[in-house]
């Protein structure tokens, strides 16, 4: 009897294997799969090799004036003469290490909150969130302890871009929340109120909000009291934004199950504490994701502060695009901003999507 | 909810330290307690205000701030610069959020009369005209039928662009923005044909361009633009300072006085009269504004006089090179004429 | 609350000890409600007592009157008759009109591009789909403002001057003040064709109507779309032929410094719309790409079992499934590219911010009207949106059923 023999397992033919078959069954699958790759290979060779060369083989990177900048591809030059008033505004150079100092331990409170296992995260966040700015303010503005008074209107460049994301998010977070709870409030008023201020705000567009924090808003305060410019489009930005924090919250509060208040009600808890203790800080971790999205709408939308000329980092580069001794640069700037918002973003979609998953087991309530 | 009151808390302190409180009729008693001169000036011209490259503010419109320091303070530097655009500029003052404007804002009745401000005096005599790229072969206004026309939203050029065209029967395309840089940007790349604006700023627009000489401006003068500072209604106390502050720099140029010669009159004595009242030795007109008595000194030493700044900033001494024209004295043929202190 | 004692007091016989008045849940949320309503009057009334304190200090007469006086300024893109001796009132609608166009062009040609580069992002392709994901990172993480600059800056690089302007068999040129198109003049007679085009309109419908019934009642499916694309085109068509092709067209052509005659496209309404575009469509296609997945893959199979031709199950099985998770963010981008269109003042396109919460208020003083008429139209625009999607969505949902 003849035995059964295994024989190893014979290979794939080499049409389905290797370089060769990942090339045909992913570019050149059929007749019109095989055109497509064709013309996208002939789009990319004609724009690729162009941007290469303009933005990084024919460019200039050294010099100090546009003098240096001979060739005919991109003068970084520009970008590194005025990389101080990019990143800091106005800020007086010798005052500089405020900014950095505040920026420094607000890196250090993010990367304690982001990594796991960190013991104490309530702590931390509560302080990145209630103490922090506080002492943000002080040190970038002085005026105490001997720091030299800088006033906001110094303030600017990607500094003022994260102060208004940063704060414009923190300051919309609780009231979002008040307002998130009201709309699912059993109380008609308070539904009703909340769901015109959401609707109202979600309504119109940032800049007419804008408009109105910079035009309208010293005509409602008492006549002689005044605000800072800035403090005036920051309240804008909050009122604002506390609206999509708001429906961003109710969703999560959407998520968790009816059950979970259910029970604590059955456990005597009165509302006030069904919802500080066991609803909300269900809720709050699922919506972080959410947030997250937010927030970088806001850190998108806070370049239109330049058309209300505040100086954030869009509104320098272009005031920058107009010095007289360096015309002609648009381009390495609007790339160059166009880069760094893009790293910001792209950076905290891929964080946002990563928490997503992380949190997608449980708490899902229908 | 603890946390809820401790950013209450927080927010208050903040709010407090950004807030300044300011009420119509005390508007010089608050800015000598707070001080320092809180001016709102242009986000970006040359030669009237911008930020040189030390981060310091300089131009003919500051300098109208800086006077106004000089004579509260004795000192120059004490102002706190607000850049405004042209659609923020009168809700700043009136909010109280700056307490004079120095803009290159043009004095109407429309201005005084609705906005709850007065004008305090005229630091420069313009005029609207447009500026041409040489190449187009236009040499007078009237040969711009059909042209489009870039022009700055929201000013009062913008207005009498539209007069002038249907006063002359010609058809236009107005090309707008909300800033001066746009409005260049676009005429060099060729958005408009002609650039109109105020002829100060047609000239320091002109060196934005990638070949300034390769544009002329337009001999037509349009309309009449008297350009100067102007104050909240309700103190005339600082409508007095600062009108002075600014009468103070022409009469300096009018009775020869500069900054470089100020310390040797005073030194030395002079024997003139009104030299005399204007440093402040005889009579007390610095009490008369509530300053101390060398106010005038005080300008003229540490900004200069109308002249000197007028070339510092916008004239011979400046890359933009604008004739006195009708801002020469009104000894020499022009307009500047203050009234005399006495 | 109420209910669960009612329930208890039932079962147990004995009415429960009642809770005094302060205690009940009842009682406590009128009283907050109350608080509040008393708190937000108190709170707008405050506000409304100072605008008015500081109007009256500042000497500004508020009200619609200044509607009425003569805005004096030019508007250089006008859907309908404008000239500086018009009212501030029609600078209003001048600008809501501008806002209108390039929203609902934006709108949709995001929707176009959004469908493709989402369906790209799909594709079995692997070069394709890896393309449109760059597309997508790469759009969707820069700043709408800096897109709508750099584009506005990109057109006005790269087009020549009206002298050296590309021209399309002379009668459709491109240069750096714009695209100008022939304009179809309608002579006396075209109402016809009009007309013939509402009744065309009216039939398809009809049709369609009477085809889904048919199909509804005997299973037998008719080729609405052939018969109708035929009713559409014929019915104008003749009314055209039989009038006399009542129809000319007027071409640009330079005149002095620019062209005249015919449909300017102006670079500013180009370029805000290529950027809105591009950023939208970013967001639809990933809107699309989710929407596409969510259908579970057993659908497909089980309609391809079924025998229904590829074109059949995307149509009929898959898009209809696909919607219900598609409408709601899609109506929430359509309202973010109606908003972001108001970033027009960036680059001077004259939309409603523009040129009225702009100009006109710049010109007038008039803060508190122009700036609350402006918002109320973009809520009131909102609104619709919503409104319209909202009943679509409801309607393909119970169509689904």
């Amino acid at each position: 009897m003849h035995e059964f023999e295994k024989h190893p397992d014979l290979p794939p033919p080499t049409s389905q294997m290797g370089v060769v078959g990942w090339l045909r069954k992913n570019l050149f699958s059929s007749i019109p799969n095989s055109i497509m790759t064709v013309i996208a290979l002939y789009l990319l060779y004609l724009t690729i090799p162009a941007m290469v060369e303009w933005a990084l083989i024919n460019a200039d990177w050294v010099g100090s004036s546009r003098e240096a900048c001979s060739s005919d591809g991109a003068c970084w030059v520009f970008i590194y003469a005025r990389i101080n008033q990019f990143l800091y505004g106005f800020y007086p150079v010798e005052e500089q290490w405020r900014v950095n100092l505040g920026a420094a331990i607000f890196v250090v409170s993010l990367l304690l909150l982001v990594i796991r296992g960190v013991p104490g995260k309530a702590w931390i966040g509560g302080f990145t969130l209630l103490i922090f700015p506080v002492i943000a303010f002080f040190l970038f503005s002085g005026g105490i302890f001997g720091l030299e008074k800088i006033s906001t209107s110094n303030w600017g460049g990607l500094m003022l871009t994260l102060i208004l994301s940063t704060v414009g998010i923190v300051a919309a977070l609780p009231f979002g929340i008040l307002l998130a709870l009201g709309r699912r409030s059993d109380m008609p008023i308070v539904r009703a109120l909340c769901v015109s201020y959401i609707e109202l705000w979600r309504g119109v567009p940032l800049i007419t909000v804008l408009f109105m924090a910079s035009v309208m808003l010293p005509l409602f305060l008492p006549s002689g009291v005044n605000f800072d410019k800035l403090l005036r489009a920051l309240v804008g930005i909050a009122l604002f934004q506390s609206a999509y924090v708001a429906e961003v919250v109710r969703g999560g509060l959407q998520a968790i199950a009816k059950g979970q208040s259910e029970a604590a009600a059955s456990l005597g808890l009165n509302y006030r504490k069904t919802m500080a203790l066991i609803v909300l800080p269900q809720a709050l971790k699922v919506v972080i994701p959410g947030l997250v999205v937010t927030f970088i709408e806001l850190f998108k939308d806070t370049t239109l502060v330049s058309i209300i000329s505040l100086f954030d980092l869009l509104g320098i580069v272009q005031s920058a695009l107009t010095d007289p001794s360096w015309l002609g640069f648009a381009i390495e700037g609007y790339v160059f901003a166009g880069l760094l918002y893009w790293v910001f973003c792209f950076g905290m979609s891929r964080y946002s999507m990563h928490l997503e998953r992380r949190f997608e087991t449980g708490h899902k309530g229908s | 909810m603890k946390g809820m009151k401790a950013l209450a808390a927080g927010t208050a302190i903040v709010v407090a330290t950004f807030a300044g409180t300011v009420y119509a009729g005390e508007t010089f008693d608050n800015v000598k307690a707070q001080g320092f001169v809180q001016c709102g000036v242009n986000t970006g011209l040359p030669g009237f205000s911008n930020i040189d490259d030390n981060g310091d503010w300089k131009g003919l419109d500051v300098d109208v701030c800086r006077a106004v320091a000089a004579a509260m303070f004795g000192d120059a530097s004490k102002v706190k610069y607000t850049p405004l655009n042209a659609k923020e500029r009168f809700t700043a003052l009136q909010s109280g959020e700056i307490d004079v404007l120095s803009r290159n804002t043009t004095w109407t009745l429309s201005r005084d009369g609705s906005l709850g401000i007065n004008f305090t005096g005229v630091t420069y005599y313009d005029g609207q005209g447009f500026l041409v790229k040489k190449s187009l072969g236009v040499k007078s206004a009237k040969d711009l039928g059909g042209a489009s026309v870039c022009v700055q939203s929201g000013t009062t050029t913008e207005l009498n662009l539209a007069d002038y065209f249907r006063s002359q029967n010609l058809k236009f395309t107005p090309v707008t923005y909300d800033n001066a840089d746009a409005t260049a940007k676009a005429f060099d790349a060729g958005r408009c044909d002609a650039l109109t604006s105020d002829q100060s700023q047609l000239y320091a627009l002109r060196i934005l361009l990638k070949d300034p000489s390769g544009s002329v401006v337009l001999p037509d003068v349009i309309s009449k633009e008297p350009l100067g500072p102007s104050v909240r209604q309700g103190d005339d106390d600082w409508f007095n300072l600062v009108k002075w502050s600014l009468f103070a720099m022409v009469n300096g140029e009018d009775l020869g006085i500069t900054s470089e010669n100020i310390d040797d009159m005073k030194k030395n004595g002079s024997d003139k009269p009104d030299v005399k009242r204007f440093l402040g030795e005889t009579g007390e007109f610095g009490k008369m504004l509530g300053v101390s008595d060398d106010w005038a000194y005080n300008i003229v030493k540490q900004v200069g006089n109308y002249g000197e700044s007028f070339e510092r900033n916008v004239g011979s001494g400046s890359n933009l090179k604008i004739e006195r024209g009708l801002n020469a004295l009104w000894s020499n043929g022009g307009l500047q004429y203050a009234p005399p202190v006495r | 609350m109420s209910s669960d004692t009612s329930a208890h007091s039932q079962s147990q016989g004995i009415a429960p000890s009642k809770p005094p008045f302060w205690r009940n849940p009842r009682v406590h949320a009128l009283f907050y409600q109350v608080v509040l309503l008393i708190g937000v009057f108190v709170f707008f009334g405050y506000i409304f007592h100072n605008t008015v304190v500081n109007l009256e200090n500042q000497g500004i007469t508020t009200g619609f009157g200044f509607l009425d006086q003569e805005a004096g300024f030019g508007i250089i893109q006008s859907l309908i008759a404008y000239t500086p001796a018009s009212t501030y009132a029609r600078t209003f609608a001048v600008g809501l009109l501008n806002t209108v166009l390039v929203s609902v062009v934006g709108i949709f040609l995001a929707t176009i591009v959004g469908l493709i580069v989402g369906l790209a992002r799909l594709s079995k392709n692997w070069l394709i789909s890896r393309l449109a994901a760059v597309y997508i990172e790469t759009f969707r993480n820069i700043p709408l403002l800096l897109q709508i600059l750099f584009w506005y800056f990109a057109v006005l690089q790269a087009l020549p001057s009206p002298r050296q302007s590309f021209s399309l068999g002379e009668v459709a040129f491109l240069n750096i003040r714009g695209i100008y198109l022939p304009e179809p003049v309608f002579e006396s007679g075209f109402g016809v064709v009009f007309a013939a085009i509402a009744l065309a309109v009216v039939i398809v419908a009809a049709l369609a109507k009477w085809a889904h019934r048919r199909r509804m009642q005997t299973g037998q499916s008719f080729h609405t779309v052939w018969t109708s694309l035929a009713v559409l085109i014929a019915l104008p068509g003749l009314a055209f032929a039989v009038m006399g092709a009542p129809l000319g067209w007027s071409l640009p052509s330079l005149q002095g410094f620019n062209f005249t005659g015919g449909i300017t496209v102006i670079p500013e309404l180009a370029a805000l719309v290529i950027a809105l575009t591009i950023y939208t469509a970013s967001s639809i296609a990933e809107i699309v790409r989710s929407g596409i997945l969510s259908v579970s893959h057993g659908q497909t199979e089980a309609a391809s079992s079924l025998g229904l031709s590829t074109g059949k199950i995307t149509r009929l099985v898959v898009l209809p499934q696909a919607m219900r998770v598609v409408i709601p963010p899609l109506t929430s981008q359509y309202l973010n590219l109606m908003k972001n269109s108001s970033l027009a003042t960036a680059i001077g396109y004259p939309d409603l911010v523009n040129v009225f919460a702009g100009t006109t208020l710049n010109q007038t003083g008039q803060a508190v009207v122009i700036i609350a008429m402006t918002m109320s139209v973009y809520l009131t625009i909102s609104l619709l949106i919503s409104f319209f999607m909202n009943w679509y969505n409801r309607r393909s949902a119970f169509v689904e059923q």
